[in-house]
């Protein structure tokens, strides 16, 4: 195929991908007069000529989406050096905060009252930027014959000093199993959304029950439920996606029904409240001084969906993709 | 007749001795041997059980993208599709994902550490070896502190080279900072398996050195160093192939994903270390990913094995009897 060829098959080809990917995403076509890509699937024209780097680091949560970006812009054939750490969002934060890095990947909000004031003191001005959405996954071993938990019944579960050691302490109604858990290890973002936006808000350290097994690799936590007979876990949606035939689902019924998590239970907001928001922040000063930041920032955004369905995350729904546009227009003035 | 027959009885007690079938069967000795021969065996074996399943699980992954590939995360399927917009999904599937960037960083690093960690716990050495005095407070203090440093753990000289890092103001993630860490790491080994090298060089070398007029200083460069060189180069080579294998200290220092090549002054470039870079894929959810981190140790394996190897071909060659 000579370039030529490539060139003329890349219009349509722009145009069906962005339908494919709508379709697989399974919205509503809301954006049928937006061919070109509603939520972010690229028709944006790739400056090869731009040089230079950007030092990205932060949640190992968000890690594999910044770095699918960076690699998909590599393969267009930009020359800008991206190097992406994962120290976790509260490490990145602080280098971010220090001025070291331009970008730093974020599995939470900045914490106003501690981490964006180091930021404000240091003078960096900086922008948020929703990039995904997360569904953390509530799983259990395929044999257990339970299918929905409410948010009751899962603080009952993990909460710190939880005495449940069988399902049946936690609902009657469940089967007479012995519980074993399997959770993320404590630094990791995903215990931290549990602990605090879930189970263990009010408290001043929020906290899971300590007597489940843990581990900071989530193949670990996946292998251990689909080992255990009676065994409960919870991970991020992208290791549930691709065990689907080990473990099983749990619905949550936050209030409103059981849902199931999925990419479009996540993206409506449904499935609350284990969706969580995914993002990154960029420093506005280099963004505006640093062309290769401002490349690969404007670069990430506009092929959002195409970078978030090759890394297995759940795309942005509409109304949020049009904010994140809107938050970056923003930088630049 | 009687001598030739003590020869054999003498012979058959040796070998006898030697394979540890001795003659007397009774159960302790048995169980006794049943011990040495467990614990023999026993980290053998599950080494051995250890490389064959890695190289089992990684089989399908020695291919030439191994080592000619960036990392690549795309879902495979995905990056077929986006073949339609132009992009070769060669460059983007997971199924070719490789660890170019890491086995380069890794060879800069092993260099640049060479080139610190040497001539320092060299010089270190010689000094403490040839030229302290044995008995004083001040020899014996660093006696002791060496074989401590030589206990602590290497993510605490990953912090250590962090912040020295951060005090000259050098961007994170760079060679150098890494080389720095590992040398800090290294540094007691090397000190420790030069000492034991010059020790091993008879006196009499420096004495006979001295006594036909030689200075202290002409006596170690000319005499006593040339003569340690095997030890050393064992040592020096058996402490980097530690160093290869370390992650923790590198994380520390900001090590990241790269997927470009270093540029030259190449101790300055952001680079990223095969460690590292396994590390990654063995904990991506995706298990081409994770066949990929497979193959991946047991090339990291074969690099140890090679310096191993090549540290035991330098002391057959060099090695002197006196």
């Amino acid at each position: 195929m000579n370039s030529t060829t490539i060139r003329r098959a890349l219009v349509p080809g722009v145009a069906a991908l962005a339908l494919l990917l709508t379709a697989c995403g399974g919205e509503d076509d809301k954006g049928d007069d937006n061919t070109d890509g509603g939520t972010g699937s690229g028709d944006y024209s790739l400056d090869t000529t731009v040089e230079g780097e950007v030092a990205v680091d932060g949640s190992s949560t968000v890690y594999p989406m910044t770095t699918a970006a960076q690699e998909l812009m590599t393969a267009d054939g930009s020359a800008i050096q991206v190097s992406v750490g994962q120290s976790g969002t509260g490490g990145g934060f602080e280098v971010f905060c220090a001025g070291e890095t331009d970008i730093s990947d974020a599995s939470r909000p900045i914490k106003d009252d501690e981490e964006a004031p180091i930021c404000a003191d240091n003078g960096i001005e900086y922008t948020e930027l929703l990039v995904a959405t997360d569904a953390l996954t509530v799983v259990v071993n395929p044999e257990l014959d339970i299918d929905c938990l409410t948010v009751d019944e899962l603080i009952a579960l993990l909460k710190p000093g939880s005495k449940a050691t069988n399902w049946q302490d936690i609902n009657p109604e469940f089967p007479d199993e012995e519980i074993t858990g399997f959770i993320p290890g404590t630094d990791s973002g995903t215990y931290d959304y549990m602990a605090s936006e879930v189970v263990d808000g009010d408290a001043e350290e929020p906290a899971l029950r300590n007597d489940f097994e843990s581990s900071e690799d989530d193949n670990v936590l996946v292998t251990g439920v689909a080992g255990t007979q009676g065994a409960v876990g919870f991970f991020g949606y992208t290791y549930f996606e691709e065990n689907t035939d080990k473990v099983k689902a749990l619905e949550i019924d936050g209030g409103s029904g059981c849902v199931a998590p999925s990419a479009e239970t996540a993206q409506d907001g449904s499935y609350s409240p284990l969706a969580r928001p995914l993002f990154i922040y960029v420093n506005n000063a280099s963004y505006n001084d640093n062309a290769a930041v401002k490349e690969f920032t404007d670069y990430y955004i506009a092929n959002l969906e195409t970078i978030a369905a090759g890394a297995a995350f759940i795309p942005l729904n509409e109304t949020d993709y049009a904010a994140t546009q809107a938050a970056l227009a923003g930088i630049g003035s | 007749m009687s001598t030739a027959a003590a020869a054999t009885a003498s012979a058959v007690t040796t070998s006898t001795l030697a394979t540890g079938k001795s003659q007397d069967r009774n159960l302790t000795s048995l169980v006794f041997l049943g011990a040495l021969w467990f614990s023999l065996f026993f980290g053998v074996v599950v080494l051995f059980a250890l490389i064959v399943d890695t190289a089992i699980s990684g089989a399908d992954r020695f291919d030439k993208e191994l080592f000619t590939q960036y990392t690549q995360s795309f879902d495979p399927e995905r990056a077929e599709a986006l073949a339609a917009t132009g992009r070769d999904p060669k460059d983007l599937s997971a199924a070719y994902t490789g660890f170019k960037s890491g086995i380069v960083g890794s060879v800069i690093l092993m260099i640049t550490t060479a080139l610190m960690a040497i001539p320092l716990g060299v010089a270190a050495a010689v000094y403490l070896e040839e030229f302290s005095s044995k008995t004083s407070r001040f020899s014996r203090i660093v006696e002791v502190n060496l074989q401590n440093l030589a206990a602590v753990p290497a993510v605490i000289y990953g912090m250590l080279a962090a912040s020295l890092m951060a005090a000259v103001g050098a961007e994170r993630g760079i060679a150098i900072g890494g080389a720095v860490a590992l040398s800090l790491l290294i540094l007691p080994v090397v000190i420790i398996t030069t000492r034991e090298a010059l020790r091993s060089v008879p006196d009499e070398i420096r004495q006979g050195s001295l006594a036909l007029g030689a200075t202290v200083w002409q006596t170690t460069w000319r005499q006593t160093l040339p003569s340690a060189v095997p030890g050393i180069a064992t040592g020096t080579i058996l402490g980097l192939s530690r160093a290869i294998g370390e992650a923790a200290p590198l994380v520390m220092i900001g090590f990241g994903a790269i997927n470009f090549a270093p540029e030259l002054p190449y101790i300055t470039s952001k680079i990223e270390a095969f460690p590292l870079e396994i590390y990654d894929a063995a904990q991506s959810s995706r298990e081409i990913v994770r066949q990929a981190a497979s193959a991946g140790i047991i090339v990291l394996l074969a690099m140890i094995l090679g310096m191993n190897a090549l540290a035991i071909i330098i002391r057959n060659k060099f090695q002197r009897s006196w």
